[in-house]
């Protein structure tokens, strides 16, 4: 690790402020970043830590919608959603283990966009809303490939608001080694249609597969999809699993997806 | 009602209450006064030509001690390999200079060229990174086959990149060719037995220090095997007699194999801390850990398996490229030759076998014995070819290798790979295995298994080893450079309690608790009264460490030869103060009496009289109650075992899932059945994970792509089964004292060719004509021989 300095603001006025110093880097639950850094594998002047604002903790009901703070980690979010949505509790339950559960956000995933995250496949399939300090923005438009998002320098995912669906399910057919997803499948039934949303498996991140929404929208069986099959272009291709491969796991796990859906 | 205590007892082992409350001492737990810290800088580019190293920069900056260079090391001696093998053509095998740090070229990624001392570690980390190299960047060796073309070569001087072309039997070559030209049937298979990372728990850590009042050094550091490390530094790199060094393994957390060799950053901290007056500390970090602890396995093998009409084996015949890396580490000429070639007959009375086996320099790290070491490559080939066999002739796979087996009345056996077999019974083993696996259950489980939509599969394996590694003698004639007895002290003290000094060396192995239990049923005492001292040469004998499967069988032999001469003198005393005949004393429970009488003295009134000799006879015994005893043994020995697994794969997606693992397992007598069953599982976890999930790859620039658990898979607790473990059938080693074989390598041999079999088994099953899919067989590997099935 290089040496850095460290705040810990209380607000997100704060955070905005003392972000716009040179080179520095926001702090979440450092599941990514605390192991970057030890590799040495950046140097940021100062680390602003948002783990002390309380604004952007905690988990709220709205009208059809479940809004959570972006500093809510994923164990908090795992416990919130037992019983009442299924896909996010899957997914939550099961990022990492429990240490990584007890600390890494759901602010800091979405802004990561790591290709492999869980999130954001679950809010591209529930049409999330990704509040940050300074406007709302749509999942589809603030995922914009790997590693990308809409965000701005210094600005904040505070919170994401996600459309609670009438059925849900997340299927992660997870990487071997490093237990991230190979390919993640969030099926999410609306009452305006159905959702999916695919990590893990494309060069350009997390995406929605319209063409299985289309059919799961007028059907909402496995069989409904069955004469479907994705592209292997733009996939990627790795160690442990070809394109050809992961165009083939998303349309299993989809189906799998349709079948758990409760 | 089972025993507690002594010898058959599952004692609890002594050692866990420190090793579970954190109260273990691991060699970077060690603090010194006035400690800095070593950072070594290695190559990013797996061969290049060094230009020149700028090392000016690194010098001035804030709390640098001193940096080090290849340029440092050059009047030096190089790492040496332990084993001396010979071509086919009688050439000796090339050996190019390992040197404590990379001169001249660079041969893999992580090959340290500069080495900075600073006050703190992070001091010298930004230190090594403002050292300028330039390297040309030379094309990477990485491909065995392409290597062998010798188009670019990993060591320029000897002008190949083959270390040496080895022929098992030699003479047998022509008979095999004949065999194999003329059988009824023949069956083949290439295979890879994939290389791994070994991947122990502690990363390696070396603390040197030095005293010039003395001009004694001490070495600290994470090693299996601490004479060995002594001698290796003293006769060959460094010329440090070996009265003024000491070599201290202190607890270590896990080794595999990989802490038995002596590496170059033990040799650098040794001069660092002479040159600096200081003691000297270098931790290596994970990513250290991957790119330079010696690598495993990594063999390409073609074997062929010729039958009669009757399914009668008649010959073996394997040709295998193994992969040595860019050096050659102090095992990696015996891993593939003796500890691999001469097991190729497995448990069958073939008559031929013939191995061939050309090692390989390539721009990777180095490659040595890791749990198994040669004989996990053997068994692989031999019990995935049988298997293959069996198939394609319409035989059970069980009876085809029950046919072939030796027979108990066969003892001592010949193997037509030229070991003499001193005890075992296979089918025996086969019986029990059944039996533990729930054969008669099987057809209702794969009723199961269809109905959730998976195809369940079952495999099976017959392995045997060669442990107790071994006997001077014979291994001197094969090559061997150093002599593979060991050694221990018995040291009775004045109050009766003991110390036992061993050459094995405990990381993990649970000699503390063992060893005791020995001593304790020969003496009659309370194995708490006994202490268990190893790790440190300046306590011990001498010892060749802990490998091989060796501990109890060697130097276990050695505490029993000790002890015994301990009883002999104690014998004696007792007789002088009972005032009878040194022949008429019986030693039982601890007592030793004069028989048919109720003269009785007690273990510990003896003791106290050996050290405070008032009326003692010293013309006859000295004073004192101490022994030693140098074991070499006979023969290896030769545990044998029966393996099952059943695994459910899902035809979706080519996941597999180990549902049951059954190992029937011969070691010999069991000392403790509760540690045995734990080497075991142990074993059992690191053959699954080979054949499930592990996987080293380096891409053809010579990057290691899974330089880090993101890509390199590791088993965890829910990729395993529950194992069903069984050490009923033990046929005693006929030639060591205690009867026993050795039983921590035994899961890593047996149980990757049972998944793999297990795996072409259910997708046969599933209507795929799939007959092998290589390890790892992971979901995308058997998703990809689905689709060409």
């Amino acid at each position: 690790m290089y040496n850095f300095d460290i705040t810990r603001p209380t607000t997100v006025d704060e955070a905005v402020a003392a972000l716009s110093a040179d080179e520095a880097q926001p702090l979440s639950g450092g599941q990514t970043l605390i192991p970057t850094l030890k590799q040495r594998l950046a140097m940021p002047s100062v680390l602003v830590s948002l783990t002390a604002i309380d604004e952007m903790k905690g988990i709220t009901e709205g009208p059809g919608t479940l809004k959570v703070g972006g500093g809510t980690t994923h164990g908090d979010v795992a416990q919130a959603t037992k019983g009442s949505f299924a896909g996010l509790h899957t997914l939550a339950s099961k990022i990492g283990d429990p240490a990584v559960r007890a600390r890494g956000t759901i602010g800091g995933s979405v802004a990561n966009n790591d290709p492999a995250a869980c999130y954001p496949s679950a809010c591209m399939a529930c049409a999330a809303t990704i509040h940050t300090n300074t406007r709302d923005i749509a999942a589809d438009d603030f995922f914009q490939g790997m590693f990308t998002t809409a965000l701005d320098e210094g600005e904040i995912v505070t919170a994401v608001t996600l459309k609670v669906p009438e059925k849900s399910s997340y299927q992660k057919f997870e990487q071997p080694a490093s237990r991230f997803p190979l390919v993640g499948v969030f099926v999410a039934k609306h009452a305006d249609g159905v959702r999916v949303g695919v990590t893990g498996a494309s060069n350009n991140g997390v995406f929605r597969w319209a063409e299985a929404e289309e059919a799961l929208s007028s059907n909402f069986s496995p069989d409904a999809i069955e004469g479907l099959s994705v592209s292997a272009e733009d996939l990627m291709g790795d160690l442990h699993g070809s394109p050809e491969y992961r165009a083939h796991l998303i349309k299993v796990m989809t189906k799998r997806g349709v079948a758990d859906a409760s | 009602m089972p025993k507690d205590t002594g010898i058959g007892a599952s004692t609890k082992r002594r050692e866990d209450l420190r090793y579970l409350t954190g109260k273990g001492r691991y060699t970077d737990d060690i603090r010194a006064y006035g400690e800095c810290a070593a950072v070594f800088a290695r190559s990013t580019v797996a061969n290049g030509k060094i230009i020149g190293i700028d090392t000016s920069e690194a010098e001035k900056m804030p709390g640098v001690l001193a940096v080090f260079t290849g340029e440092d090391f050059v009047d030096v001696g190089g790492n040496p390999a332990g084993w001396l093998i010979n071509s086919r053509n009688g050439e000796p095998m090339k050996e190019p200079k390992r040197p404590v740090l990379a001169h001249g070229k660079v041969r893999h990624v992580g090959d340290a060229y500069a080495a900075v001392i600073a006050e703190t570690e992070e001091q010298a980390r930004d230190a090594a990174e403002a050292i300028i190299a330039d390297i040309e960047d030379l094309p990477a060796i990485v491909d065995m086959r392409e290597a062998l073309k010798d188009e670019a070569l990993v060591h320029d001087e000897i002008g190949t990149n083959q270390c040496f072309d080895w022929g098992w039997i030699e003479d047998n070559r022509a008979a095999t060719d004949e065999a194999i030209k003329n059988a009824h049937h023949v069956t083949t298979l290439e295979l890879v037995n994939n290389r791994l990372v070994p991947n122990a728990m502690e990363p390696r850590c070396s603390i040197g220090s030095y005293n010039p009042a003395t001009d004694d050094y001490v070495l600290q550091t994470t090693s299996q095997n601490p004479h060995l490390t002594r001698l290796l530094i003293s006769a060959f790199v460094m010329g440090i007699p070996e009265n003024k060094l000491t070599v201290i393994a202190p607890d270590v957390g896990g080794g595999f194999g990989s802490k038995i060799y002596h590496y170059g950053e033990e040799a650098l901290v040794l001069a660092a801390a002479k040159k600096l007056g200081r003691t000297v500390k270098w931790t290596a970090d994970r990513s250290e850990a991957f790119l330079t602890d010696a690598h495993g396995r990594d063999h390409v093998t073609k074997i062929e398996l010729a039958m009669d009409k009757d399914g009668n084996f008649l010959a073996f015949r394997t040709e295998t490229m193994a992969n040595v890396g860019a050096y050659l580490s102090n095992f990696s000429t015996a891993t593939p030759t003796f500890l691999h070639g001469t097991l190729m007959a497995g448990n069958y009375t073939v008559p031929l076998v013939y191995v061939n086996v050309k090692t390989v320099f390539t721009n990777t790290a180095p490659v040595d014995a890791y749990r198994g070491a040669g004989r996990p490559e053997a068994t692989y080939s031999l019990e995935r070819v049988i298997d293959k066999a069996a198939r394609e002739i319409g035989r059970d796979p069980i009876e085809l290798r029950r046919q072939n087996f030796i027979k108990p009345d066969q003892y001592p056996y010949a193997s037509a790979a030229g070991l003499e077999y001193d005890a075992g019974n296979y089918d025996a083993l086969m019986d029990k295995m059944e039996e533990v696996a729930d054969f008669a259950g099987f057809d209702a489980r794969v009723k199961e298994s269809d109905a959730k939509g998976l195809w369940r599969g079952r495999g099976v394996n017959a392995y045997i080893e060669a442990c107790g590694i071994a006997p001077s003698n014979l291994v001197g004639q094969l090559g061997s450079r150093v002599g593979l007895y060991d050694a221990a002290t018995v040291r009775v003290n004045a109050t009766g309690n003991l110390s036992v000094m061993v050459g094995a060396h405990s990381h993990g192995q649970g000699h503390e608790t063992v060893f005791p239990q020995v001593v304790g049923e020969m003496l009659g005492i309370d194995p708490a009264s006994i202490d268990i001292v190893h790790g440190d040469t300046s306590k011990i004998p001498f010892g060749m460490g802990t490998y091989g499967s060796r501990s109890l069988a060697v130097c276990g032999s050695a505490v029993v030869r000790a002890t015994e001469k301990i009883i002999a003198k104690a014998k004696k005393i007792a007789a002088h103060m009972l005032e009878a005949s040194e022949g008429d004393i019986e030693l039982k429970d601890g007592n030793f009496t004069v028989a048919g009488t109720d003269k009785s003295v007690g273990f510990g009134e003896v003791a106290l009289k050996a050290y405070i000799p008032h009326n003692f006879p010293i013309e006859d015994i000295e004073p004192g109650l101490e022994e030693t005893a140098f074991y070499d043994p006979a023969n290896f020995t030769y545990p044998s075992g029966a393996y099952c697994c059943e695994v459910e794969v899902d035809p979706e997606t080519g996941k597999v899932r180990v549902d049951r693992m059954t190992a029937v397992d011969d070691f010999g007598n069991v000392i403790n059945p509760m540690i045995v069953t734990g080497q075991v599982h142990g074993g059992l976890a690191q053959g699954i994970g080979q054949a499930l999930l592990e996987n080293t790859h380096y891409n053809a620039d010579g990057q290691l792509e899974t330089a880090s658990y993101m890509d390199y898979a590791m088993p965890l607790a829910e990729d395993l089964p529950m194992y069903h473990v069984d050490h009923s059938q033990g046929t005693p080693c006929t030639h060591n004292p205690l009867g026993v074989k050795g039983c921590g390598e035994a899961g890593a041999i047996g149980s990757p060719p049972t998944v793999v079999n297990a795996v072409v088994d259910a997708l046969q099953r599933g209507g795929k004509n799939v007959t092998h899919v290589d390890m790892p067989v992971s979901p995308h590997n058997v998703w990809k021989a689905m689709q060409s099935a």
